[in-house]
C-alpha cells in the first residue's frame, strides 16, 4: 500500500486522536485531588514552572470551590495556563518537583487540576482581567504564539492597544500548528486564543507574515514598540542523500497538515522512519502510527540516558507501539523510482566525555538497512536566519540577540521566544512573553 | 486474646461498646441488627411523652473533603408510641439476654410522670436506666432535657424523684452546655445517681447554605440550634470526662464515656481517663453497626500488647497525668529535631514557625528544594513544627532540660528566678 491517506474508518480516527489527558469527571474526585495537596511553602512546584503559577494557591482555591480564583491565579503568572496543562511536560517540571515524589507517593495532578479549572474559565468565558485606562501607547507584536499573545495580553492588562501580525490563518503558533492533535484539539487552541483576546485591545491581523506583508521599518512607524516573537520553523536538514526523495517529509510539515487538513486527509507509509527523539518526534512517530502506519522506528543517535524528551513521552509512543532505535544515525535514504524504500543507518557508539560531561555519538564504521516507505525528520528546527538577517538584527546561527531587557539591537524592538532561545516549552514562550511586556512596560516609561 | 467483658453497676455486656441513645437504637429493627454484628448493649431511645419531628433533622461539617467531621442534629426524643417501644425493648431482652439494655428516660417535670415511666420501664426487665438532661434543642425549650442538666438543682430534685422509685441502676447523663459538667454532676451524685454518662451534644450551628442564605439544616426556610457531635467533640468531651474522674464526688460512681467515639483508640482513650463503657452514635450514623468489628479487635490487640487482660486493668489509668498548669514542670524543655533524610521540603514547619510561633527555623534556599534546619537556640519546644509535619517521624522533640530538678512555677516565682528577657 505504501503512502496512503484515508487508511481509517472515522470512529478509529476519532478514537485515535481522542484526548489522552481526560479532565475530571466531577467536582467530587478534583476535590479528593484537590484535598491531597499539602499546600507546600515556597513550593518546588512553583519554582519547576518557568511562568512560576501559585499551584499550591490555585489548588487550595479548588479545594474551597473558588475555582474562578483558581482559574486567575493561574492565568495571572500564565494565560496560556489551559493550553499548557495538556501540553507541558509536568513530569519534569511541576509534578516532578511535587513533595510526594519524595515520599514515593504519586505527586499531585497538578496539569489535571489546572485544566480543571482553566477548562470551567474557558466554557464560562470568565472574565477574570480588566484593562487599566488606556495610556494612548501601541505596540506591534509579530507572531500570535505563545510569546506574542502572553506579550499582549499583558500589555493590552497595562491600557496598550496592541495589533498582533500572524502569517498562518490561525494564532496560537506551536500550540495549534506543531503540537499532536491528541494532547490538544485544533478547536481549543482557537477557543484558547478567543479567550485570550476576548480581554479586548488586542488586535490579530492573519495572513501578515514578516518580510512579506510587513516590515520591522515600517512597523516602527506605527506603532511605539515591536514584539518579535515568531518562533523557529524550518525543519533541521540531515545532509544526507536521498533526502529528496517523495516520502521523505518533516515532522513540523506532517503535524502541521495533520491540524490544519484533518486526520483522512494526511498520507503515511506502511514502514515509517522517523529521525529524533524530541517532543516533536513523539509527537510525529504516535501520529504516524494513529493514523494508520504499521511500523514505526524511531532512530536516535545517542541511548535512554541522553534523549530529550521525558520518559513518560517516550512511554507514549512505546505504548502506541513505535519502535525505537538506540545508537542509529541515518546515512542514506535509498529509493527506487523516486520513492522511498530504505534507510541506511550507521551503527554509533557513545564517545568518552568531553571537558562538558557529555559524550558525542560517533559512528562504530557497522550499518544497517531499515526497510521503510517513509521517512520524517524531527531532528530539530531551525531559526529563521535570512529573515531576522534581512530585517537587520543581531542574530547567532538565526537566534536573535537580546539583553537583559529583551531588547534587540534595534531600539525599540523586543523579542522572546522560541526566536531566542532556539526552541523551548510552550510555557517558556509564555514567560519569555511575560518579560518583554514587562520589558516594553519599562521603555514606555508605564511602569 | 484479651478480656473485654464489661460490668457496669452489674449490667453485663461483652464488650464496652454501647449505641448511644439516639436515631440507632429507636427500635427492634435497628437494635436487633446491631446486637446482631456485635454491639455489648444498647441504650435505647429516649421515651417521653410522644411527639412529632420535623424535616430536614441532620446537617454536618466536612473537612478537608472527609465528609461528617461534626454532626448536628434537631430530632427530639422517640417520635414512636411508648407502648409499641417497651414492647420492643421486651422482645429485645428475650432475643439477646447477653446485652446491656438501658433505657433513655425524659418524662415530663413533675415526680408522678417521672414514677409512672420508671414503672413501666422497669416492667420490661431492662437492666438499666439513663437520665437524659442532656438534650439541647426542641425538649430544652419545654423545659426538659439540657434544661434540667443546666440547673444542678433542678437536676438534684429530678434525680431524687427518680431514686425513690427506681429498682434498677440509674445512669444520669449530663449535658456539655454548661461552663462545667461539675456542679450537675456532683448534685446528681448526691441525690442518688448510680452513674454517669457524658457528653449529650453541644448547641451548635453548622453552617450556612451560601447560595441561599439558609442555616442548616434546613426547615421550610428557617433552622434552630441543634446538638452537635462526632469526631469533632472528642477532645471536649475527653476534658468534661476529665473533671469528672478527678472531682472527689463525682469519682466514686462509673462513667460511661461519650463524644465523637469513632474508633478503639477513641474508646481507648475514653477509658484511660475514666469509662467503663462507651457510648456510639456518629461513627454508625456514618458508616453502619459494622465498625463495631474493629472496635473490638482494636481494643483487643492493643490490650494484648499492652499486657492489660482486662478493661479494669487500664480504665482510669491516665487520670493523674492531666495535673494543673502549676504543677507542671518548667526545667523540663524539648527542642525540634528536623530529620534531613525524611524530610520531603515542604515548607509547612518553616512558615508555621516562622508566622505564628518563635521563627526558630532556618531556611536555606534551593531550587527547587529548600532546606530547613532548627536554630536550637531559639526553639522553645512548643511542638507546632511536628504537628504540620506530613512526614512521620520526621520532626522529633528531643529533651533538653533546663535544670535537673522538678521546678513548677510556684517554686520558680519563689525563688525569683529570671522571665525571659524578650
Amino acid at each position: 500500500m505504501a503512502i496512503a491517506n484515508n487508511r481509517l474508518s472515522a470512529e478509529a480516527y476519532e478514537q485515535h486522536f481522542s484526548d489522552i489527558h481526560p479532565p475530571f469527571e466531577n467536582r467530587e474526585a478534583a476535590l479528593v485531588e484537590a484535598n491531597r495537596c499539602l499546600f507546600c511553602y515556597d513550593a518546588p512546584c512553583i519554582k519547576s514552572c518557568p511562568t512560576s503559577i501559585n499551584v499550591p494557591k490555585f489548588i487550595k482555591q479548588i479545594a474551597t470551590d473558588n475555582v474562578k480564583g483558581a482559574a486567575h491565579t493561574i492565568f495571572l503568572s500564565n494565560i496560556m495556563g489551559g493550553g499548557c496543562s495538556k501540553v507541558c511536560p509536568v513530569e519534569k517540571l511541576c509534578e516532578g518537583a511535587c513533595v510526594y515524589n519524595l515520599m514515593h507517593e504519586t505527586p499531585i495532578h497538578i496539569a489535571k487540576l489546572q485544566r480543571y479549572a482553566t477548562d470551567k474559565a474557558l466554557e464560562g468565558q470568565w472574565q477574570l482581567f480588566t484593562r487599566k485606562p488606556a495610556t494612548g501607547k501601541k505596540v506591534a507584536v509579530i507572531g500570535a504564539g505563545p510569546a506574542g499573545l502572553s506579550c499582549a495580553h499583558v500589555l493590552s492588562r497595562e491600557g496598550i492597544d496592541v495589533t498582533i501580525y500572524e502569517k498562518e490563518a490561525k494564532g496560537g503558533g506551536l500550540m495549534t500548528y506543531g503540537i499532536a492533535a491528541y494532547k490538544v484539539t485544533p478547536a481549543y487552541c482557537e477557543a484558547e486564543v478567543d479567550y485570550i483576546t476576548s480581554l479586548g485591545g488586542i488586535q490579530i491581523l492573519y495572513n501578515q507574515e514578516l518580510g512579506r506583508d510587513i516590515t520591522l521599518a515600517a512597523l516602527q512607524q506605527t506603532y511605539d514598540a515591536v514584539y518579535i516573537g515568531i518562533g523557529v520553523g524550518i525543519a533541521r536538514q540531515l545532509e544526507i542523500p536521498g533526502e529528496t526523495l517523495a516520502g521523505v517529509t518533516d515532522a513540523i510539515g506532517f503535524i502541521y497538515d495533520i491540524r490544519s487538513k484533518g486526520y483522512p486527509a494526511v498520507p503515511v507509509g506502511d514502514k515509517v522512519a522517523v529521525i529524533g527523539l524530541g517532543m516533536t518526534a513523539i509527537d510525529a512517530a504516535t501520529q504516524a502510527k494513529r493514523l494508520g502506519a504499521k511500523e514505526v522506528t524511531i532512530i536516535y543517535r545517542r541511548t535512554q540516558e541522553e534523549m530529550p524528551c521525558t520518559t513518560a513521552e517516550l512511554d507514549l509512543a512505546k505504548l502506541d507501539g513505535c519502535q525505537v532505535q538506540w545508537l542509529a544515525a541515518p546515512k542514506e535514504i535509498k529509493g527506487q523510482n523516486g520513492q522511498v524504500s530504505q534507510l541506511l543507518c550507521d551503527v554509533m557508539q557513545l564517545s568518552a566525555p568531553d571537558a562538558s560531561g557529555r559524550r558525542s555519538p560517533i559512528p562504530t564504521g557497522n550499518t544497517f538497512t531499515l526497510e521503510v516507505d517513509m521517512v520524517i525528520k524531527a531532528a530539530g528546527q531551525t531559526p529563521f536566519e535570512m529573515l531576522v538577517q534581512q530585517e537587520q538584527l543581531a542574530h547567532r546561527h538565526g537566534r536573535i540577540l537580546i539583553n537583559e531587557h529583551c531588547a534587540t539591537n534595534i531600539p525599540g524592538v523586543f523579542a522572546g521566544g522560541d526566536c531566542v532561545n532556539g526552541g523551548k516549552e510552550v510555557v517558556d514562550a509564555v514567560q519569555a512573553g511575560k518579560d518583554g511586556a514587562a520589558a516594553i512596560l519599562k521603555f514606555l516609561s508605564i511602569q | 486474646m484479651a478480656d473485654l467483658t464489661t460490668n457496669f453497676l452489674g449490667i453485663r455486656s461483652p464488650n464496652p461498646f454501647w449505641l448511644a441513645s439516639a436515631p440507632p437504637t429507636d427500635k427492634l429493627l435497628n437494635v436487633q441488627r446491631a446486637l446482631e454484628a456485635g454491639w455489648g448493649g444498647v441504650v435505647w431511645k429516649t421515651l417521653g411523652a410522644q411527639i412529632k419531628n420535623v424535616s430536614s433533622r441532620y446537617s454536618a461539617v466536612d473537612y478537608n473533603n472527609q465528609r461528617v467531621m461534626g454532626f448536628n442534629n434537631i430530632e427530639l426524643i422517640s417520635d414512636r408510641p411508648l407502648e409499641l417501644n417497651l414492647r420492643e425493648i421486651r422482645e429485645c431482652l428475650r432475643l439477646f439476654p447477653d446485652r446491656a439494655m438501658i433505657v433513655s428516660l425524659m418524662a415530663d417535670n413533675d415526680r408522678a410522670s417521672w414514677h409512672e415511666m420508671i414503672a413501666k420501664v422497669e416492667d420490661t426487665g431492662a437492666h438499666g436506666i439513663e437520665l437524659n438532661f442532656g438534650c439541647p434543642h426542641g425538649m430544652n425549650e419545654r423545659g426538659m432535657g439540657s434544661a434540667v442538666g443546666q440547673d444542678p438543682e433542678i437536676a438534684r430534685m429530678v434525680v431524687e424523684w427518680v431514686m425513690e422509685k427506681a429498682t434498677i441502676p440509674v445512669i444520669t447523663k449530663l449535658t456539655p452546655n454548661v461552663h462545667s459538667v461539675v456542679p450537675t454532676g456532683k448534685a446528681v451524685v448526691q441525690a442518688g445517681t448510680n452513674a454517669l454518662s457524658l457528653i449529650n451534644t453541644i448547641q451548635s450551628v453548622t453552617g450556612i447554605d451560601l447560595d441561599t442564605l439558609i442555616p442548616n439544616p434546613n426547615v421550610a426556610g428557617h433552622s434552630a440550634f441543634g446538638g452537635y457531635c462526632g469526631p469533632a467533640v472528642k477532645p471536649i468531651a475527653l476534658k468534661m470526662l476529665t473533671t469528672i474522674s478527678q472531682d472527689p464526688v463525682t469519682s466514686r460512681v462509673p462513667v460511661s464515656g461519650i463524644g465523637g467515639i469513632s474508633t478503639w483508640k477513641d474508646a481507648a482513650e475514653f477509658m484511660l481517663l475514666g469509662a467503663t463503657s462507651v457510648q456510639v452514635c456518629t461513627a454508625v450514623m456514618k458508616y453502619g453497626f459494622r465498625i463495631i468489628e474493629d472496635l473490638c479487635e482494636g481494643l483487643s490487640n492493643w490490650m494484648d500488647e499492652k499486657g492489660f487482660a482486662t478493661i479494669y486493668d487500664f480504665i482510669g489509668k491516665s487520670v493523674p497525668a492531666i495535673t494543673k498548669w502549676e504543677a507542671l514542670d518548667i526545667n523540663y524543655h524539648i527542642i525540634a529535631n528536623i530529620n534531613q533524610d525524611k524530610c520531603v521540603h515542604c515548607g509547612l514547619c518553616y512558615i508555621a514557625c516562622e508566622d505564628t510561633s518563635h521563627q526558630s527555623i532556618a531556611l536555606s534556599y534551593g531550587k527547587p528544594y529548600n532546606t530547613y534546619t532548627v536554630k536550637t537556640e531559639e526553639c522553645v519546644g512548643c511542638n507546632l513544627c511536628k504537628l504540620v509535619c506530613p512526614v512521620e517521624d520526621c520532626i522529633t522533640m528531643e529533651e533538653h532540660r533546663k535544670g535537673d530538678e522538678y521546678l513548677n512555677w510556684t517554686e520558680y516565682q519563689k525563688r525569683g528566678l529570671p522571665l525571659n528577657d524578650h
